[in-house]
C-alpha cells in the first residue's frame, strides 16, 4: 500500500513538469498565473507562426532524417558484421563507436566544431549531420543487433541449401526478418536526433540551427507562454510515437525489461 | 574459416565513423595542449599552461561543484527510481505496466530544452509551487528555489530517472522470482526477503545505473544553464562560455579532457568500490 503510493508519487513527480506546462500553455495573459484567470488558444497560434521556430523544426527534419537513416544504414551492415563476422579490430571499432554514449555531448559538440572549423564545413549541415550520426549509432547497433541475434539462423541456412545466393538470402529472408528492430533502431535514432541539444548548440549556425537550439535561444530572451504552448505540441508528439511504438513493437522488448518466463 | 559475404562493404562505413569520431576527440586533445591566440580561431605552439590555469580557484570550485551535483543526483534518481523499477516488473495487469513503462520513459524523449523550460515553469518565482503554496498561505513571499543547487538537482533527477528505471527493471526482470519466495518460505518477512535476496541480486543494475546517472549527469548543459542560472555552475557551462562565447577553443578543450578524466576516474573508482557488493550478485 505505501509502496503503491510511493510509486504514485514519483510518476506524478515525473509528470508534473508536463501537466503545469500544459496549464501555462493555455493562460490568456503573458504572466504566469495559476491557475490561469482566462484561457486561450493564441500562445499555440504565436509559436506556430515563430520563423525561428518553423525553420528550426524544418531544420530538424532534415538533419533527423538524414542522421537516422545513414546511422541505420551503417548500424544494419555494422550489426550484421558484429554478429557473424570475425575481422580485425572488430572489437575496437565497437568500442570507439559506443564511447559516444558515454563522452558528454559537450566535448563531442566541441570537438565536431573545432574539426569543422579547421575543414571548413562549420556554417553547413555535414557537420550536424556527421555529429549526429555519431550519437544515435549506438542505438540503432543496439537495437538491430538484438534482432540479429533473436533471429532463427535456420531459415537463412534452407533458403542457402535450396541455392539462393549470400544477396538473395540477405534480401529475402535476413533483412524482413528484421524489419521490426529496424523500425524501432531507426524511429528511436530520429527522436533522440531531432532532440538533441547540446551537440546541437555547439555545430549548429544561425542558418542550420535545429529546434531545440531555437528554443533555448527563445527562453533566454522571452517568457511569453508561446514556448510553453510549443512544448505541449512537443509532448503530445512524443507521447503519441512513444505510444505506438509501444503498441508496434513492444518497447519492453526493445528495452530488455521484461521479466523472464 | 565460413566465407564472410560484403564484409568489407559492412564494415568500412561504421570503421570510417569510428574514425571521424576519433578524430574530433583527437582534434579536442590537440587544442587542449595549445596556446590560445586572443581574438583569432588560429592556435600557437604546444603548452601546458591550460591545465595550469584548470588549479586556480575559480575552476577547481566549478570542478567540485559538478561532482558533488552528480553524486546528490545519482543517489536521488537511485532512491527515486527504484520502487518504480519494481513495481514496472511486478505488475501484473499489461496495462498497468504499459502505463507506468511509457511515463516512466517520456522524459527522456522530452528533450532538455523543454524539460528544463517546464522546470522553470514549476519552480519560477511566479511558478506552479510558488503560485499554490501563496494560495494555501503556507508562505506570504515567493520562494526562491531557481538559481539554487536543490533546483538543479530536482530537474536533473527527472532526466536521469527514466535511464535509471530501465537498468533496475532489466536487473530485477532477470531474477528469478523463485529466489524471493524460497527466502519467505524459510521464514523470512517481505522487507527481510526483498533487503537479502532482491537487493543484492540487482547490484549490477544499480552500479549500471548510478554510473550511467552520474555522467549523463556530468554532460548536463541546457538545465544548469537555465536553471542555474549564473549562480550553479558545472564545467559543461564553463566549456560552453569559453568555446562559444570567447572562442578560447584551447581551454575549453582543456577543461573538456579534465572533465573526460575525472568522470572515467569516479567511474572507476565507483567500480572498485562495489566489488565487495558484487559478490552477493549472480556470477
Amino acid at each position: 500500500m505505501v509502496g503503491t503510493l510511493a510509486v504514485l508519487a514519483i510518476l506524478g513527480f515525473v509528470i508534473l513538469p508536463a501537466v503545469v506546462v500544459t496549464l501555462a500553455a493555455f493562460n490568456d495573459k503573458a504572466i504566469l498565473a495559476f491557475p490561469p484567470e482566462t484561457w486561450s488558444w493564441r500562445w499555440f497560434a504565436t509559436a506556430l507562426a515563430y520563423d525561428d521556430f518553423r525553420s528550426g523544426c524544418v531544420n530538424g527534419l532534415i538533419v533527423a532524417g538524414w542522421a537516422s537513416s545513414i546511422a541505420l544504414l551503417v548500424g544494419t551492415a555494422f550489426a550484421f558484421a558484429l554478429d557473424r563476422y570475425a575481422f580485425p579490430l572488430k572489437r575496437t571499432i565497437e568500442a570507439v563507436l559506443l564511447s559516444s554514449l558515454v563522452v558528454p555531448h559537450f566535448t563531442i559538440g566541441l570537438g565536431f566544431l573545432i574539426l569543422a572549423a579547421q575543414i571548413g564545413w562549420a556554417r553547413g549541415f555535414a557537420v550536424v549531420v556527421a555529429c549526429h550520426v555519431v550519437l544515435v549509432l549506438p542505438f540503432v547497433l543496439r537495437s538491430v543487433y538484438v534482432s540479429l541475434r533473436n533471429l532463427d539462423q535456420r531459415l537463412e541456412l534452407a533458403a542457402a541449401s535450396l541455392g539462393a545466393s549470400p544477396a538473395r538470402v540477405l534480401g529475402t529472408v535476413t533483412l524482413p526478418l528484421l524489419v521490426p528492430g529496424l523500425v524501432g533502431g531507426w524511429l528511436l535514432a530520429a527522436i533522440l536526433s531531432f532532440n538533441e541539444f547540446t551537440a546541437s548548440l555547439f555545430v549548429t549556425a544561425q542558418r542550420t540551427q535545429t529546434l531545440p537550439v531555437a528554443m533555448y535561444n527563445y527562453v533566454r530572451e522571452y517568457a511569453d507562454p508561446s514556448m510553453a504552448a510549443l512544448s505541449v505540441m512537443y509532448i503530445l508528439a512524443t507521447a503519441t510515437l512513444l505510444t505506438v511504438a509501444n503498441a508496434y513493437l513492444g518497447l519492453g522488448k526493445v528495452l530488455n525489461v521484461e521479466p523472464r518466463r | 574459416m565460413k566465407p564472410q559475404p560484403f564484409l568489407r562493404i559492412f564494415v568500412s562505413p561504421a570503421a570510417l565513423c569510428a574514425l571521424g569520431f576519433l578524430a574530433a576527440m583527437a582534434t579536442v586533445l590537440q587544442y587542449s595542449l595549445r596556446a590560445y591566440v586572443p581574438g583569432s580561431l588560429d592556435v600557437g605552439g604546444f603548452t601546458l599552461d591550460n591545465f595550469t590555469a584548470l588549479l586556480r580557484p575559480l575552476y577547481a570550485r566549478v570542478f567540485l561543484d559538478t561532482v558533488w551535483i552528480c553524486f546528490l543526483t545519482a543517489a536521488c534518481t537511485l532512491i527515486v527510481a527504484y520502487p518504480v523499477a519494481y513495481a514496472l516488473v511486478h505488475a501484473q495487469n499489461r496495462l498497468i505496466k504499459a502505463a507506468i513503462l511509457v511515463i516512466a520513459v517520456t522524459p527522456l524523449f522530452l528533450g532538455e530544452v523543454v524539460r528544463t523550460y517546464s522546470w522553470i515553469v514549476v519552480l519560477g518565482n511566479n511558478g506552479f509551487i510558488n503560485s499554490v503554496l501563496l494560495k494555501l498561505g503556507l508562505i506570504d513571499r515567493p520562494l526562491q528555489i531557481m538559481f539554487t543547487t536543490f533546483a538543479v538537482v530536482t530537474a536533473l533527477v527527472h532526466v536521469t530517472l527514466p535511464v535509471m528505471v530501465i537498468m533496475l527493471a532489466a536487473a530485477l526482470a532477470h531474477i528469478d522470482p523463485a529466489y524471493e519466495r524460497a527466502a519467505q518460505s524459510l521464514g523470512a518477512g517481505p522487507i527481510r526477503a526483498f533487503l537479502s535476496v532482491t537487493l543484492p541480486l540487482s547490484t549490477p543494475g544499480i552500479i549500471a545505473g548510478v554510473a550511467t546517472a552520474f555522467a549523463w549527469t556530468f554532460s548536463a548543459f541546457a538545465t544548469p544553464q537555465l536553471i542555474g542560472g549564473g549562480q550553479v555552475n558545472m564545467i559543461s557551462n564553463l566549456v560552453y562560455q569559453l568555446g562559444l562565447a570567447s572562442f578560447n577553443f584551447p581551454f575549453a578543450a582543456s577543461l573538456s579532457v579534465a572533465g573526460l578524466a575525472l568522470t572515467f576516474a569516479v567511474l572507476s573508482l565507483l567500480r572498485v568500490a562495489a566489488r565487495p557488493l558484487e559478490r552477493f550478485g549472480p556470477h
